[in-house]
């Protein structure tokens, strides 16, 4: 047998190969198109029964952190809310963006708040600027307030192990990281 | 009596269809305040419907009924009314959300397969079956002419035909 017996074979498999990969991507997952650039301008006001509203200027602070969207109609966002109180615990700051959202400061009294600051984005412009498209989500920024990773959906134990941590550790150390595209 | 009855059945049928097409048309803007301007809200039209909704992926935002939708068609009227050009309100959305909000997506280097892509394949496809007929025209010119048949291969093959009619 010829080897060009064997090409319509390989064009197959080398298609297939291309379609099972496409086929286990997951189309929820959209690319930011701010990696890598510096946070949206704005200032929010701070949810009710708070005084710390939340600005660009509070993520220059020469530390990485995270941003974190949420909101009290949110359900994931409850399944992701006692992982952020542990990560705030170890000493993670982490923002809040409460979006659409007038039950925002309650929530936060009911389950705890492991926000340094949280801004009340009521009318979800902020969130718009932010390129968000969904509830949660959690931004890892800078240093100097450019926006390194976006992770969408609720984080998970593997998520905090494998890219947040990792990341925040990397952008501590040099400025950079690899890590976003992790779990 | 039975000629009656059809042309009612036709006429509730009618309406039915012509209730459907209307509230179609009424859903895709849900109580969104509408521009002044005819023109400018014909384009805020145009536009919504070239952007993807980032929720139900596979609607136009002017077709979604997601919050975030709505509140890209507003941003999208208000951008018009401002006096910004089709192409600015694009790009006011595209730099938050990416090129993928864009049901039409450009051309660029990350794109450039995708659109030159069914025409490559195309002529790759044309290129193989040319070289293909080519090769097998020269297999046949190349082969050795047939030697006629020697009179005890005549004898036989009149034999042949004989038996068999």
């Amino acid at each position: 047998m010829k080897l060009k017996t064997f090409f319509p074979l390989a064009v197959f498999a080398l298609i297939a190969l291309a379609l099972g990969i496409g086929l286990y991507l997951n189309p929820r997952i959209i690319p930011s198109a701010l990696i890598g650039k510096p946070a949206p301008t704005f200032a929010l006001p701070a949810v009710k029964g708070r005084t710390a509203g939340f600005s660009t200027a509070d993520l220059k602070g020469g530390e990485p952190v995270l941003v974190n969207v949420f909101a009290s109609w949110c359900v994931p966002c409850r399944v992701e809310h006692p992982l952020l109180m542990d990560l705030a615990k170890k000493g993670v700051t982490i923002f809040g963006l409460n979006q659409r959202d007038a039950q925002g400061g309650e929530w936060l009294d009911e389950f705890g708040d492991p926000y340094k600051r949280t801004g009340d984005d009521r009318n979800g412009r902020t969130s718009i600027d932010w390129g968000v498209y969904g509830v949660p989500e959690t931004f890892i920024i800078t240093g100097d307030g450019h926006i390194a990773c976006k992770h969408i959906g609720p984080v998970m134990p593997n998520d905090i192990r494998d890219k947040l941590l990792p990341a925040l550790a990397d952008l501590k150390a040099k400025g950079t990281t690899d890590k976003c595209s992790a779990s | 009596m039975f000629g009656q009855l059809m042309h009612r059945k036709f006429s509730v049928a009618a309406l039915a269809t012509l209730a459907f097409l209307v509230s179609a048309s009424a859903f895709a803007i849900t109580a969104d305040p509408k521009l002044a301007d005819p023109a400018q809200e014909a384009r805020a039209v145009a536009l919504s419907r070239e952007l993807r909704c980032l929720v139900c992926q596979n609607q136009s935002i002017e077709d979604s009924n997601a919050t975030l939708a709505q509140d890209l068609r507003i941003i999208v009227r208000e951008r018009i009314a401002a006096g910004e050009s089709d192409q600015q309100v694009k790009q006011f959305i595209v730099a938050r959300y990416g090129d993928w909000v864009l049901l039409n997506p450009p051309f660029n280097a990350r794109t450039i397969l995708l659109w030159t892509g069914p025409a490559l394949l195309l002529f790759v496809a044309l290129g193989g079956m040319g070289l293909y007929y080519r090769r097998s025209k020269r297999e046949i010119a190349v082969a050795a002419p047939v030697a006629p048949l020697s009179s005890d291969e005549q004898k036989r093959l009149g034999q042949l035909l004989k038996d068999g009619g």
